[in-house]
């Protein structure tokens, strides 16, 4: 076993896929700076940079997935995909039903996503449900660095257009060079145990779809992702006190989400609990009650999620994005009646 | 000169007769939505793709259905396609503006300037996969005022991407005259950005086939896109049933339909002064008026009669060689509706 960072881990799994397949190429904005590790071991031929045209470099992406490439496309922010939908949306997203099957666009967009350190709500979104929206594309979005290199080797063996989201909490290479920029001045409350962790000797994908319970419980499940496991983590440390267990369930995939896990979840504790970063409504922590309720599962039901444009004051920020206290208090009205 | 005007006369008559067919079918009823025709661009795409070979590639735009026929794609596959069976070329899941085929590197879209994006990538995936081979993007000139396509000729040109753009400018975006609607010149646009761009008759099937040669032979050699910018008209203006053409041939029918609640609207109290209600009317009216003295009216901007001049020298050849496309598409036709899934 080794230990890696966040964003180390997927460019060690990413440079271990690059090695033992020519096919992957890797481009977008500042790319040669961002990724120098990977061009001085695989050049500029396969690591490239761009102009600030993602509409261009992201439709580009997708058809030469098409043409036979497996093209790593990376975007600044998940902000900026609103720059570029179209390619997604109408292309990426609809080569395999348009083609009746026949053809598909195996290509990765690798994004950082989050909030928290201060960037403000243009360049702190999650819209994992945004994208998970759409039918077509698979949306990852890992908490731990053994994930986030697994799930980096699995897209890259997908047969069609999977979104590969990086939180910048977790990363410590974008919150470097976004949040920090040198400076030892300026604290973010970044959780621990998803920046560093172990990671096997040789990446094998980790399969896509598939959640993890990161805890047992049995009063209440809390289900998220990214930097929100660990707030829910910590949340249920801090319950546990009070005597209430509560179970951690991360999806790492929102699409396709892992169904049978969600419900056996809830229906071990009855309680569901979305702890999600992205936007509360129409999303990602309504589907997870929907397909509950579709399954007959009888439950309680409570969410913590962003619910308005992301702030920058930092105390606005703080109580915007899902925190521990809001999870807490959420957790004590779900459990209200079990004391 | 191209090296057999005879084989290029076939393929823009067969795709001619080929869509005629595809409007009756659309007349009748048996295909939905929109359907847009390309009928009148067939020396701009004869002309370049009797000069694609295997791993070249295609990105085309809303009016795919020429280039794909003249590629090589079954066009029973096609014509099940736009009937949406399930056997279809695309299973009947695209439709005649998502039209696919891998085996020939070729996509279509719907969305108008996404030909430039996919292009780009397909050469990308040349210069590693096939090296010497070309992408093309068909287009028109309203798709080059949209930003992921300027974009596109951009990083065509600081990645020196073989791609061929090709512009078939007949004048109008959707409905609106295109002239109105862009600044500049579309072929400065292009070398503004360090691509050549070259200007061609594109109703001259010979003229395009040569000037694609040299934009073609420029990309597979590494000296990266060109933009060959083709003139044409579109015989059915947008799309079949289009309301502009729609006027100017059955003027008694369908003015009124405009001309009644035009009428009522201008008259209405509450709006602006008459000095702005009249300039409002007199856009609409130079909006027809303009379609009367459209260039598709001319029948010296059809391609197929042009061409066809050209081969009067051997009119038995000619004969024959007609009847057998009229034959091979009304064969086409007959199997494609006979054999309707249930």
């Amino acid at each position: 076993m080794r230990t890696m960072f966040f964003s180390q881990a997927i460019d060690d799994a990413l440079a271990q896929a690059m090695a033992d397949d020519p096919r992957i190429i890797l481009f977008g904005e500042d790319i040669p700076l961002l990724r120098r590790n990977l061009l001085v071991r695989f050049g500029p031929r396969r690591v490239r940079g761009t102009p600030i045209s993602e509409s261009a470099f992201l439709g580009a992406g997708v058809a030469a997935a098409m043409a036979g490439l497996r093209p790593v496309v990376e975007m600044y922010m998940v902000d900026f995909l609103g720059v570029c939908m179209d390619a997604l949306l109408n292309h990426a997203a609809k080569v395999e039903a348009f083609s009746g099957g026949k053809w598909n666009a195996p290509v990765v967009v690798r994004a950082p996503c989050g909030g928290g350190y201060g960037d403000g709500g243009q360049h702190e979104q999650s819209l994992w449900g945004w994208l998970a929206h759409i039918p077509g594309l698979t949306v990852l979005v890992p908490s731990t660095p053994a994930d986030a290199g697994g799930l980096m080797l699995a897209a890259l063996q997908h047969d069609g257009p999977v979104i590969f989201l990086e939180h910048k909490l977790l990363s410590e290479t974008w919150l470097e060079f976004l949040g920090s920029g040198g400076r030892h001045t300026i604290q973010y409350d970044v959780p621990a145990e998803g920046t560093k962790g172990a990671v096997p000797q040789n990446w094998e994908p980790v399969p896509i779809g598939k959640a993890v319970l990161r805890r047992a419980g049995s009063d209440v499940t809390i289900v998220s992702v990214g930097v929100g496991v660990h707030r829910a983590l910590q949340a249920a440390e801090s319950v546990e006190v009070e005597g209430i267990s509560a179970a951690v369930l991360d999806l790492r995939t929102i699409s396709p989400l892992d169904k049978p896990a969600l419900c056996e979840a809830v229906t071990c504790t009855g309680r569901l609990l979305v702890v999600d970063e992205d936007y509360e409504g129409f999303g990602l922590s309504g589907e997870l009650g929907a397909v509950a309720l579709e399954a007959g599962i009888p439950f309680k039901y409570a969410r913590v999620c962003t619910q308005t444009t992301i702030s920058y004051n930092r105390d606005w920020e703080e109580q915007t994005l899902p925190n521990v206290k809001r999870i807490c208090a959420a957790i004590a009205q779900l459990v209200g009646d079990k004391r | 000169m191209p090296p057999d005007i005879w084989s290029l006369y076939e393929l823009m008559l067969k795709s001619r007769l080929f869509e005629e067919a595809i409007a009756k079918l659309w007349y009748d009823g048996l295909i939905s939505g929109e359907m847009h025709l390309g009928t009148g661009e067939e020396a701009i795409i004869a002309g370049i793709v009797t000069q694609l070979h295997e791993g070249d590639s295609m990105a085309l735009d809303h009016r795919g259905t020429a280039a794909l026929l003249m590629r090589g794609v079954d066009p029973g596959l096609i014509l099940h396609e736009l009937l949406g069976y399930p056997d279809g070329l695309c299973g009947g899941m695209g439709g005649h503006m998502h039209l696919f085929s891998k085996e020939h590197l070729a996509a279509s879209s719907g969305i108008v300037g996404a030909e430039g994006p996919a292009a780009a990538g397909f050469a990308l995936s040349a210069q590693y996969l096939h090296p010497g081979a070309v992408a093309v993007a068909f287009f028109g000139e309203g798709a080059m005022n949209q930003g992921m396509f300027m974009e596109s000729i951009n990083l065509s040109a600081v990645w020196n991407l073989p791609v061929l753009f090709v512009c078939k400018d007949d004048g109008w975006a959707i409905t609106t005259q295109s002239k109105k609607m862009t600044g500049g010149d579309l072929n400065e646009r292009a070398r503004g950005l360090g691509v050549p761009a070259v200007e061609v008759d594109g109703c001259d099937v010979s003229a395009v086939w040569e000037a694609a040669y040299g934009a073609i032979e420029r990309a597979r050699s590494g000296q990266g896109p060109t933009l060959l910018h083709a003139r044409c008209v579109h015989f059915e203006g947008h799309f079949l049933g289009f309301q502009l053409i729609r006027i100017v041939r059955d003027p008694l029918r369908e003015m009124p339909e405009i001309a009644v609640p035009l009428t009522q609207s201008f008259l209405r109290l509450g709006g602006s002064t008459l000095r702005e209600r009249m300039s409002g009317l007199k856009t609409v009216i130079a909006a027809v008026l303009s379609t009367v003295r459209d260039p598709r009216r001319d029948p010296t901007n059809d391609p197929v009669p042009r061409m066809r001049a050209n081969l009067s020298s051997d009119p038995a050849r000619l004969q024959e060689l007609e009847d057998q496309i009229e034959k091979e598409i009304s064969n086409i036709l007959a199997s494609a509706l006979v054999g309707v899934p249930s």
